[in-house]
């Protein structure tokens, strides 16, 4: 019953979303405020629908109900709780149904946080985001219904997939998806600003905050992902070039070039037509990377399902959005005002440069991603376009745009003085250098490029801090230097954090790359090995019985000099249901950052196979993308987005301190 | 500078990154893509030795042999046979008579050097290239087809 209750109330949301894509437009169009504001109070009744959709799937779910037929492929009664939760979306249709939820979950924080902008914005916006929504609900309804029961309820269940069972994959869907349909408000409030053709300062205002949640979430959903990959998959890396999670990285990257191209806008009126262009991209992307990892054109273990209506399905939504939200752009960008000018070398000219290889960047990506899709569509040749491709070609344009990041936040805007800067930037320079010259003499015979990877993590770093330094006078008297640290606004800070966290990734991606100490070998119990440091000894095998599996666990005590530093136990798992065994890998954290990694092979003669990493400043990886998505959630606080935007103003906006991004 | 130099210095440094981009990729497409190749395709002897394959087929029964960390197997497409040896942890559902993708290189002694070994996700999946190379050679089991759909 509550299963129904479920079906029914995900076809009462798509009737009222299909109310909300007619009506508050039809009203912008006519002019009748009475069909506008029917907008706010449907989005969140559409919400409101959703929402008990999503929890009967939940219910089914945690009540083990196999006369479901999506419980009984992906659940099973002896399975943990949390993974019967995290199991909801850990399929096909449970994830598709996650992702409408979001969409409306969005289109509800919108209607209501957006009381104070321009009624015929909000409805508009609300109506664009209910033809997505439309689009969605009509997809999980025709062609992925969760919902579905089997006429012979089955006793048992089939177990979600052993390797989804786990902590990290419980909450990374969720964060990706609230960053790829976040971007779906930018896109709404995109097309809204073209269907009215008038676009000012003030829409980039209010397009910012949701611009910004949208990429914290995807930063965080991509950064968890990523380490749930370094230590669940046992083979020890943490970025592999898949086209899933490229998929994920072309969002990222297009929101990135739009998060900044939107301050040029805010704060000076210009790059107006090109933002425009950005967010619909930022989104298509989002919705490419749905269509890739949802259309069973990829096989990876995201792909769930390999039905080619859902496919074709989801390409015509792509194509639909994509296709008209580009053809309106055309028809009507040429409308829109053109802002201000500015010279080469500024703060705007530093974030049109930021733009430029972003987006070079994601262009990038996004050929290595299609082109062998599109080759076996025309030639059916069959190629495979993995990391020696992107190491060559998003590489070298990271390179200069990672070069210029520390000098941007100090260029004022409309005409800046490279020299002031220079000056400015000269300590940081020179420690830079002086930290490469070291890094060089340590590390002799190492790899080459080392040694300046480790300069520019020190540039970046330094960079951003050098830059919070000079805006507070930190080095003049300390009360002065406090009291303009409290005044300086929340954006400010949350710049700085989002470019340190770029200097401690490259940091962890460098020192990774380069040192990482890695030996595979047969071991029986008893021997010791030495990698870097330390020595590890297999003391003993044993088998363990958990709830839902058998498993092989190796024993390993780890000392440095002599003494015991660590035990690991990496093991091997069997899980019963669906007799599919996994690799459950031990790490161990030393000096802060650095992580020793064990993952376990196949047992023979006697032994068993081990790999054994070392991983140097491994954790900066991730840690460097919490970094920066905390500089965006501090940037989210700023007073200006909190409080709302104030009616646009030429005058206001001129007199407000020249506050960075 | 003019409003006209100021509009000429953007285009060109875009008009740059874009030339950059676009020789980066052709390069990168020219030299650092990974052909797919089936046992059959390598026995006809058109690849050249030192080039970077992915070879595709199942692991062919009784041929897995290993001494140390070192795997010598063959993969099989039903046709022809490819032998290959590879350093390393092989994935969890590596088996016997189940499909396999081996990244690498083909040595002058014939033997595919693999720097990766790839596998099934679980037990119902088989990755696409390796099952439409069967489907090719004739080799394709129904039943397996049946079963390929699901992969969560």
């Amino acid at each position: 019953m509550i299963v129904e209750v479920g079906h029914y109330a995900l076809v009462l949301a798509l009737a009222l979303a299909l109310v909300q894509s007619v009506l508050p437009i039809w009203g912008v169009k006519a002019a009748d405020a009475r069909l506008m504001a029917v907008a706010r109070p449907v989005a969140w009744g559409q919400f409101g629908f959703v929402a008990i959709s999503f929890a009967a799937l939940t219910w089914a779910h945690v009540a083990s109900d196999f006369s479901v037929a999506n419980v009984f492929e992906n659940s099973h009664s002896q399975k943990p709780m949390i993974y019967k939760i995290s199991g909801v979306w850990g399929n096909h249709e449970g994830s598709m149904l996650l992702w409408v939820s979001i969409l409306a979950l969005f289109g509800a924080m919108v209607a209501w946080f957006g009381r104070n902008l321009p009624k015929t914005l909000l409805a508009a916006v609300l109506g664009v985001q209910a033809w997505v929504a439309v689009a969605f609900y009509l997809f999980v309804l025709l062609t992925s219904n969760p919902f579905a029961r089997i006429l012979r309820a089955p006793m048992e269940g089939r177990d979600l997939n052993p390797i989804l069972q786990d902590p990290g994959l419980a909450i990374h869907p969720p964060l990706l998806y609230l960053g790829y349909v976040g971007f779906s408000i930018a896109f709404s409030f995109a097309v809204a600003a073209l269907i009215e053709g008038r676009i000012d300062a003030a829409w980039a205002r209010w397009v910012r905050p949701w611009t910004l949640a949208a990429w914290v979430f995807l930063t965080l959903g991509i950064a968890m992902g990523s380490y749930w990959a370094y230590y669940e998959l046992g083979w020890g890396g943490w970025w592999f070039w898949d086209p899933v999670e490229n998929a994920s990285l072309m969002p990222w990257l297009a929101g990135t070039a739009l998060l900044h191209s939107s301050i040029v806008m805010e704060k000076r009126d210009a790059l107006k037509v090109w933002t425009i262009l950005l967010a619909i991209l930022t989104f298509s992307l989002s919705l490419l990377g749905t269509f890739l990892v949802r259309s069973g054109v990829l096989t990876s273990v995201h792909a769930f399902a390999t039905d080619p209506a859902r496919g074709v399905f989801i390409l015509g939504i792509l194509v639909l959005f994509v296709g008209g939200s580009l053809t309106l752009f055309a028809a009507r960008a040429g409308a829109l005002t053109k802002g201000g000018l500015f010279a080469p070398i500024s703060r705007e000219g530093a974030l049109v440069f930021n733009n430029l290889f972003l987006t070079a960047a994601c262009a990038a990506v996004f050929i290595g991603t299609l082109y062998p899709l599109l080759l076996e569509a025309t030639t059916g040749g069959k190629i495979s376009v993995g990391a020696p491709f992107f190491e060559m070609t998003f590489g070298p344009l990271m390179v200069p745009l990672l070069l210029v990041m520390p000098i941007g936040p100090f260029l004022a805007w409309k005409r800046g003085d490279l020299l002031a800067v220079a000056q400015r930037l000269a300590v940081v320079f020179v420690v830079a250098i002086l930290g490469t010259i070291a890094t060089w003499w340590a590390t002799r015979g190492g790899p080459i490029l080392a040694p300046f990877g480790i300069g520019l993590g020190l540039w970046l770093s330094l960079g951003a801090l050098a830059e919070i330094a000079f805006r507070i006078k930190l080095f003049s008297e300390p009360s002065v230097a406090f009291r303009r640290a409290v005044g300086l606004p929340r954006s400010a800070w949350g710049a700085m954090l989002g470019h340190l966290g770029v200097g401690l990734l490259i940091f962890g991606v460098v020192a990774e790359g380069a040192w990482k100490v890695e030996h595979v070998l047969v071991m029986k119990p008893g021997e010791t090995v030495q990698v870097a440091r330390f020595d590890l000894t297999l003391t003993e095998e044993k088998t363990i019985v958990g709830p839902n599996y058998d498993a092989t666990v190796a024993h390993f005590v780890v000392r440095e000099k002599g003494r015991e530093v660590a035990v690991l136990e990496p093991a091997k798992r069997n899980y019963r249901t669906r007799k599919m065994p996994t690799t459950e890998t031990a790490i161990a954290t030393f000096d802060g950052f650095s992580q020793l990694y064990l993952a376990m092979g196949e047992s023979q003669g006697g032994g068993v196979a081990m790999r054994i990493y070392w991983k140097p400043m491994v954790l900066l990886i991730w840690l460097g993308c919490l970094v920066m998505a905390i500089g965006g959630a501090v940037s989210l606080t700023d007073r200006r987005l909190r409080i709302g935007a104030p009616k646009p103003s030429r005058v206001a906006s001129a007199a407000l301190p020249a506050a960075a991004e | 500078m003019t409003r006209k130099q100021k509009r000429l210095t953007l285009i060109g440094l875009a008009g740059l990154v874009l030339a950059t981009a676009v020789a980066l990729v052709l390069f990168a497409l020219d030299d650092k893509i990974t052909f797919f190749t089936s046992p059959s395709d390598l026995a006809q002897g058109t690849v050249k030795p030192g080039m970077r394959l992915r070879l595709g087929g199942l692991v062919e029964e009784g041929s897995v042999k290993r001494e140390n960390a070192t795997v010598h197997f063959r993969v099989t497409d039903g046709a022809n046979a490819v032998a290959v040896t590879y350093t390393g942890i092989l994935p969890d559902l590596f088996r016997e008579g189940q499909g396999t993708v081996a990244e690498g290189k083909v040595g002058t002694d014939g033997v595919f050097v693999a720097d990766s070994v790839l596998a099934k996700h679980d037990e119902k999946y088989m990755p696409k290239e390796v099952a439409d190379a069967l489907k090719q050679s004739g080799h394709w089991q129904e039943e397996a087809a049946k079963a390929t759909p699901k992969t969560n």
